[in-house]
């Protein structure tokens, strides 16, 4: 009996440091088994008894914990049922606004992720915001079109709405494209090199959905035809939306060769300068094309409609 | 008949329990309890055969029940209340009409430029039902209680005022582009994008569980922002 109880202690020993290092009830269950059936091989005859016991013992326990652990976790539906799809949208009104009221104002030492996210990533935020992103550009790209030409007898007042299309190719692309890459590249990293945060999937999207929302505010700016406001809106605006990429993503990387930080970091901060200021050219006309164009009609005194074209 | 044999039933049940509690309270009930007495009740035969015989009733007032039905949903959406009847009897054919409408009348500009025009027929129609989807998704995956073509039908009747601020657009227009006619446009298209938001959300807005309503209601402040830019910036063919 006394040879039992040592069995039996050595077993709740052993138990107790796999739940620590596993952490799911059931996987749990099945390497104390074979653990048990490996080590304690010649005893096996004499402890099947006490091993089938305990293990009876143990199973309601395992069971709780695994029913615990699947109430607090999501359900895992298939991800052909519309309930899969159903958890990323499990967010109310007043989490949207935190969200992007926490984009906006971005803090050093405040990691976006880790505090407004916790772990509850969600979809609607970056396709509304990225939707909403699309038509402001194309929208307000029209009323600076307008505005600048305001006055030229040749030109003729027409809605493009072909540039809704490339604005919604551009922007979607990087909003989903872009995280899809840098997500890969950071699993890969990981990999290698033990990185004490990581990010998942959807996390990254979240991230750059969320910090595309300061550009709203910034384009609407951009209608007035003078430069200095332009550059003024797009200079704080890319400067507070890649500040929140770079505190989100700077933990990531910083356990990483420094070379290879520097170099992911400075990837992030270009694609997202890239982006504002190719939709700044393409999307809005300055007043020195204006004058071009005038310049070329009046020098050719052809009658060909001004063209906005990248200056 | 089926309520003959209902009372039937009723009756033999109420036999089982006076035997059941005859056995516990130790009191004697002969067997049978017959029950007699004529009943009249009035089933509902004749409406029923009134309905399947739909078939043999003349076109003429299929067309005008479907008719009636569209208008009266018309009706609903100019006095948005909370009602039901809209939800309850959905279709398609009134979204159907006022899409191909809006798109008809969104043609005919700038038909000399051919290119970085106004909308062709097929976006119009794309981005009206297109967007519709989006939203009636987007409504469900937050957790609504909408079914898919019931809101589709509540998106679709609602763009009715807009489609009224395009006829009336293109009246203004035929007065001039610019000025007094786009202050007017101006005017007109922003009410109409607001009356067809709020009558919208009266009938989806009961749908969503209260915390995500702002959350469902700012794509259909999007769908219908978007319709009416493209009215505004309707500008005809010299």
């Amino acid at each position: 009996m006394a040879a039992n109880s040592d069995f039996l202690l050595q077993f709740q020993e052993f138990d107790s440091s796999e739940s620590h290092l596993g952490g799911i009830g059931d996987a749990t269950t099945i390497s104390i088994e074979d653990t048990a059936a490996g080590s304690h091989n010649p005893q096996k005859q004499r402890r099947s008894a006490p091993v089938t016991s305990f293990e009876e013992d143990n199973d309601p326990l395992a069971n709780d914990d695994k029913t615990e652990l699947l109430s607090g976790q999501k359900k895992s539906a298939p991800f052909w049922t519309f309930e899969y799809y159903q958890r990323f949208f499990d967010v109310e009104t007043h989490q949207v606004r935190r969200r992007i009221l926490g984009s906006l104002l971005p803090w050093p030492g405040k990691n976006f992720v880790h505090l407004y996210i916790h772990n509850n990533p969600d979809l609607y935020g970056p396709f509304w915001i990225c939707a909403t992103l699309v038509f402001v550009i194309a929208i307000c790209g029209n009323i600076s079109d307008f505005l600048v030409f305001l006055g030229e007898p040749q030109y003729k007042y027409v809605p493009e709405f072909r540039k809704v299309t490339i604005a919604a190719t551009a922007i979607y692309s990087y909003a989903w494209l872009v995280p899809l890459a840098l997500w890969g590249l950071l699993v890969w990293r990981n990999s290698k090199v033990m990185n004490v945060v990581s990010y998942s999937f959807l996390e990254i999207v979240c991230v750059y959905g969320y910090s595309l929302a300061v550009y709203i505010p910034a384009v609407v700016l951009w209608i007035i035809p003078y430069e200095a406001v332009r550059w003024l809106s797009i200079v704080v605006a890319l400067c507070l939306s890649g500040s929140v990429l770079v505190l989100t993503f700077w933990p990531a990387v910083r356990d990483d060769q420094p070379r290879v930080a520097i170099a992911i970091m400075t990837a992030v901060v270009a694609l997202h300068v890239l982006l504002a200021f190719g939709c700044k050219a393409y999307f809005f006309s300055t007043l020195e094309v204006k004058h071009t164009a005038v310049d070329a009609v009046a020098g050719h005194g052809t009658k060909s409609p001004p063209t906005t074209k990248i200056q | 008949l089926s309520s003959y044999l209902t009372l039937r039933y009723y009756v033999c049940l109420a036999k089982l329990a006076l035997h059941h509690f005859a056995d516990l309270s130790d009191v004697s009930i002969s067997g049978d309890i017959p029950v007699q007495g004529e009943i009249n009740v009035p089933v509902g035969t004749p409406s029923q055969d009134k309905e399947y015989s739909t078939l043999d009733e003349p076109v003429k007032d299929t067309i005008l029940r479907d008719l009636k039905a569209v208008g009266k949903k018309f009706v609903h959406v100019m006095y948005p209340k909370k009602s039901s009847a809209l939800l309850r009897d959905w279709d398609l054919w009134g979204p159907l009409l006022l899409c191909v409408t809006l798109a008809l009348m969104l043609q005919g500009g700038s038909v000399d430029r051919k290119d970085d025009g106004g909308p062709q027929f097929a976006e119009v129609f794309v981005i009206i039902w297109f967007g519709s989807v989006i939203i009636t998704l987007n409504s469900k995956l937050l957790g609504g209680t909408i079914s898919f073509f019931q809101s589709l039908c509540v998106l679709g009747y609602c763009i009715m005022p807009l489609t009224v601020a395009m006829v009336v657009c293109r009246l203004v227009l035929l007065g001039g582009s610019w000025g007094f006619s786009f202050i007017v446009r101006l005017i007109v298209v922003t009410a109409s994008f607001s009356w067809s938001t709020f009558a919208s959300t009266a009938f989806l807005a009961d749908s969503q569980p209260p915390n995500r309503k702002a959350l469902v209601v700012y794509p259909v402040f999007l769908f219908y922002f978007v319709i009416g830019w493209m009215i505004l910036t309707f500008s005809p063919s010299a």
